[in-house]
Formats: structure tokens, sequence, C-alpha cells
């Protein structure tokens, strides 16, 4: 991996606010991601992450501040496709039957100049995306007859086939059993290795926890904790305002080396939550949302 | 030679079934993409008007619908994208605007009702050799953007919001489907009848839906479906007397019935194929790893080959990025 203290940063945003017509959901976020970085996006649901992923993608309007990927200003046609966008649904396969491999090489378009069939660089940066998410034996089947989680690594062949250098994700564990959850996690933790920088929206870190070295929290569209992913970031976000935040992250740093003194509570409670639910604990009302430690995990998956 | 074929009106006819049947279903499968089927309808409803308005002004009928159809589908699209009314609002405005203003603008151009028919129920027959070569140049504009800029056509009908975020011309493709369908609208409309006009486009994807696995499979099929239907249909319609929009239209759904059905005793075959090799599999296999199965989620048949990760050492390998050449 590189060294993010010293290299540019991939995505900068100063004072940036995102919004949908009058309504600003997310205000003066500040905040860079260096190559090989993996960086979770947390926050309960209202609190502006996916409005924050869908301005840096420019599909939520900027109303302030300034975005940068790669040291330009963003979105521009040539971010555009620095940036490889996972969306959190699979809305291929609308009505005409699609085959993975169709899908993925859609990734290539952008790259592509219009009228001109795709070349050989193409079809091989199409079957190295197959491999890395390991769909390269499904690539002839029709999309939409494969699990949601085998749906959601053909959605990251997709964004990697266009080989971008940051890879953005939104909820993708979402919808996800458990089984395939741990595998989703363990092939973002195979693209890490390969210094894919990885940001990555979510508000149940799961098997993620081995992913992401680095957390962002946004609570009311502001961002309340940039340091390590650690016990009580969730919970800690939804009753805290901006004022609190340098104390959030300094409990939270505090906390990165020592024991969670809630961790085995949270454990228990959240294989109770799976029990019964087969999904994350995070959204269950009576639950503490943290972090668990790696070694705790039992999807853990990794290459 | 055929019968069929000593007749300058039915060679004529065949070359604008054989036309129509090439391109409606190209921009068609594009339109049952995008679950817009209907669209296809509202359109002809505005082709009306334009009919109507080039019967009352005393212009060219097709070349009036073709100015007004591209018109409103442009505008369609671009209130479609910034606008706030929904799709289905916006396709109900074409349906009625359209009738509306074709009955009123009808009703003054006096003496034409029967003119008008043959707009609205088709009169393949009656193609002239200047219809055909209007026809033939709109049907190579919509072959030429259908198959040169299809897969971009696809990308943006299957998930917008990924074709924007990564950078595609988005409101660019979706107002050329919409002019495109315009045309192939137009294109239609003596063949079919504007009251059939969508028939052609979407039947014939309907067909190919059922046997085929890929876009580009499902989109050949749809023109050989197309085409095929096309040409039998008008034949049949000069042996039979009938009229040859309903003719091609029935010809089609038999052929969707028909491979609906097929389709549907074929995956209940195969549906049994797996449950009696699964219950031959469990004969064989010991009670005990039924409960593993059961308590891991079956991560085996949900995901298979999830827990393997490839370590491709080449995703991002130097110099093997286009962007470079770019």
């Amino acid at each position: 991996m590189s060294e993010p203290s010293t290299s540019a940063p991939l995505l900068r945003l100063r004072g940036a606010s995102f919004g949908y017509g009058e309504r600003v959901v997310v205000t003066g976020v500040d905040l860079e991601v260096h190559r090989g970085e993996r960086v979770a996006l947390l926050g309960s649901n209202g609190s502006g992450k996916t409005t924050l992923l869908r301005g840096v993608l420019g599909l939520a309007a900027r109303t302030g501040g300034t975005v940068e990927v790669g040291g330009e200003p963003a979105p521009s046609r040539r971010s555009r496709r620095r940036t490889g966008y996972v969306p959190q649904g699979m809305s291929v396969g609308g009505g005409i039957p699609t085959t993975v491999r169709e899908v993925v090489a859609t990734g290539r378009l952008p790259l592509r100049r219009p009228w001109r069939p795709a070349g050989r660089a193409d079809h091989a940066a199409v079957h190295r995306a197959l491999e890395a998410v390991d769909m390269a034996d499904h690539a002839r089947e029709d999309v939409t007859e494969l699990s949601g989680g085998q749906q959601r690594r053909v959605l990251i062949a997709r964004a990697l086939a266009a080989e971008p250098d940051l890879l953005v994700l939104d909820e993708p564990l979402a919808g996800v059993d458990a089984a395939s959850a741990g595998a989703l996690a363990g092939t973002l933790a195979a693209l890490a290795d390969h210094e894919v920088t990885i940001l990555v929206v979510t508000h149940e870190v799961g098997p993620l926890a081995d992913v992401v070295d680095r957390a962002l929290v946004l609570s009311h569209g502001r961002l309340v904790h940039d340091g390590p992913l650690v016990p009580g970031l969730l919970g800690a976000s939804d009753d805290l305002d901006p004022a609190a935040a340098t104390a959030t992250t300094r409990r939270a740093e505090g906390q990165a080396d020592g024991a969670d003194p809630l961790r085995h509570q949270h454990v228990h409670h959240r294989d109770e939550v799976e029990g019964r639910a087969g999904r994350g604990w995070v959204d269950h009302p009576d639950t503490r949302p943290v972090a668990v430690g790696a070694d705790e995990h039992p999807e853990r998956h990794r290459a | 030679m055929p019968e069929v074929l000593q007749y300058g009106f039915m060679v004529r006819a065949l070359v604008a079934a054989l036309l129509v049947g090439l391109a409606a279903p190209a921009v068609g499968v594009f339109l049952v993409q995008r679950r817009l089927s209907l669209i296809g309808d509202g359109m002809g409803h505005v082709a009306l008007t334009g009919v109507a308005l080039g019967l009352l002004t005393g212009r060219a009928p097709v070349a009036v619908a073709l100015v007004v159809t591209v018109v409103a589908a442009v505008g369609v699209e671009l209130l479609r994208r910034y606008g706030r009314a929904g799709g289905d609002v916006v396709l109900a405005v074409l349906f009625y605007g359209g009738i509306a203003g074709g009955v009123v603008l009808v009703a003054r151009a006096d003496g034409s009702a029967a003119t008008l028919n043959t707009y609205l129920f088709g009169a393949i027959t009656t193609t002239s050799a200047q219809d055909l070569r209007v026809f033939g140049v709109l049907a190579a504009v919509v072959l030429l953007a259908t198959l040169g800029l299809g897969r971009r056509l696809a990308a943006v009908s299957s998930d917008e919001e990924h074709a924007r975020a990564s950078g595609l011309p988005v409101t660019g493709l979706n107002v050329l489907l919409a002019v495109l369908t315009a045309v192939t609208v137009v294109l239609s409309m003596r063949v079919v009848g504007l009251l059939l006009i969508s028939a052609l486009m979407i039947l014939p994807v309907a067909v190919a839906q059922q046997t085929c696995r890929s876009f580009r499979t499902t989109t050949a099929a749809a023109m050989v479906v197309g085409v095929a239907t096309s040409v039998v249909g008008v034949v049949t319609s000069y042996y039979g007397d009938t009229p040859s929009g309903g003719t091609i239209v029935l010809y089609l759904i038999a052929l969707f019935v028909v491979a609906a059905a097929g389709s549907a005793l074929l995956r209940a075959a195969r549906h049994r194929g797996h449950r009696r090799s699964a219950r031959a599999a469990g004969a064989g296999a010991a009670a005990g790893p039924d409960v593993s199965v059961a308590r891991s989620g079956g991560p085996a048949s949900s995901d298979p080959g999830g827990t393997a990760v490839s370590s491709s050492p080449s995703l991002l390998a130097p110099g093997s990025s286009p962007r470079e050449g770019a």
C-alpha cells in the first residue's frame, strides 16, 4: 500500500455541502482519502451519508465548498471515470435478459469511443474484473438468475472494469445473507490488497470491520468522526452534534487499542438478532451498534 | 415467381414490411428494458395529430407526423428529466393530447376520414416508391443508431444512475432514444397503423425474451421475429384479404403464446429435474450435514464460489489502462 500520509489525496472535500434543490443535507465536510485507504462512511438513516456519496459522484447537487478527485475539480468527465460506483441495488435486467458479462462490459463504455466496438483491452479488463470478484465462471449466465450476493459482486465487477482509482460502494451488504456478506467482504479485502482505494457507505459494519482501516461518521449532515474504526461510533453518532465531534473522536481513538467493556454484550446481542432476522444487528432498535473486533467475527472471510 | 411478387405494390409492401420488421424491435428492446412498453402508443397518438395536421394543411402527412412526433418526443424526455411529472403522467398527456389534437384537426379537414383510416389501421399496399425511399432512410437511421450505440442505450436503459455517475451522456442518449422511438412510430404507421404501432416494437421482443439469455441474442431474435411476422403477415393479408396490420399482430400474439407456453414447460421440466437430482443426492448423503447447511444459511447454494476470493494480480496491471491511450 502507498504511504497515505505523504501521497496527494485521491479525494479531497473542503467545506463541501450537498443537497437536493433548496434542501441542504450535508454541510461543511472536510476530508481527504488517500490512495490505498479503505474508508467506511458510517451513519444512521438520514445522517446524510448517501447524499455525501452521491455528491462526490455528482448525483447530488453541491451547494458549497469544493470536491477534488485526483487533484482536479469534481464532478467532471475525468473525475467520473476515475471513480467506480457500486450502487446499492441491482437495477439491471429490467426487462431484457442480460448476461453477467454484458453487465460488466457496460463499465467500459465511458472509456470507449461511441460507434467503436469493444477492443482487446476492453475484453481483457472485463475478464480481469470478473476474476477479481470470482464471477468469471458465471459470465454467460443471466444476471437476474443469480443470488443477491452474486449480483452485488457483478456490480463491483462493473465498476472495476473501468479500472477506477477510487471504488465507491453504497451499502454493499444491504439485503445480503450473512454468508454472502462475508464473501463480499473477502472480495473487498482482496481488492484492497491490490491497492484499490475503497470508500464504502454503510449503516452496518459487520464483516467489513476486517476490510476498512478508517471510519468517517456523519450525524445530522455533519462529519463528527474521522479516525479508526472503533466500538461506539454508530451509537454515538445518533446523539452527537458537531460540537461534540472532537470529544467523540478522542474517545474513539482512546478505545482503539483498548478492550471495549461492552463488546461481549454486543456480540451476544448481535447473535440473537441474526438468529431471528438473519442479517445485520445495527438496525435493531435495542442494539447498540458498534464495530466488534475482527477476531470475534464469525462471518469473516479473508483472502 | 410467386403471384404475390408479380405486382409492384406487393413488392413495395413486402420491402416496407421488411424495413419495419427490422427497425421496430431494434428500438423496442430498449423500451422494454426501461419498462416503457406503452410509450410507442403514446407517440402513435401524437403522430395522429401530425397526420391530421398534414391533411388539414395539404402537406405530406408522413413528413408532418415525423416533425410533430419528434418534437413531442424530445419535449416529453426533457419534461421527464427536468419537470416534476412522473413517467406515467407524461404518457397520459401524450395519449390524450395526441387523440384530442387529432380529432379536432381531422374535423376541420373535410372529407379526409377515409385517408385517416389508412394511418389508423395501416395500408401497406398503398406504399408508393416515394414512401419507400423515405422509409428506407428512416429505417437506416434507426438501425445505424441502435446498432452503433446499442450498448450505451442499453446501459442507460437498465441503470440510468450508474450511467450518469460513470460519465455517460445520459440526457443525450435518452433524447436520442425518444427521437428513434418517434421515427419508428412514423415508419410503422403505414404498415400496422397508429393503433397497433407498439405491437410491432414490443411483441417481437416479448417473444425473444422467452427463449434468450442475453441482451444481444434477444435483440437479434426480436429482429428476426419482427421481419418474419411482418413479411408473412403481409403475404397472408394478400391471399386472405385481411388488413395487414391486424394480421401481423395476430401472428406475433400467436408466437408469443407458443413461446411463453414452451418456456414455462421447459422451466417446469428443469425444475423437476433439479428436484429429482436433489432427492437423489439427499438419499446418498448422511442425515447429519443437513443441520449445518440450514444453520449456515446455505452458502453453497445461495452463493456458490462466494467464499473463494480471487487473487488475480493483474487487476490494475500497469499499462493496461485504456485511459492512458484515450
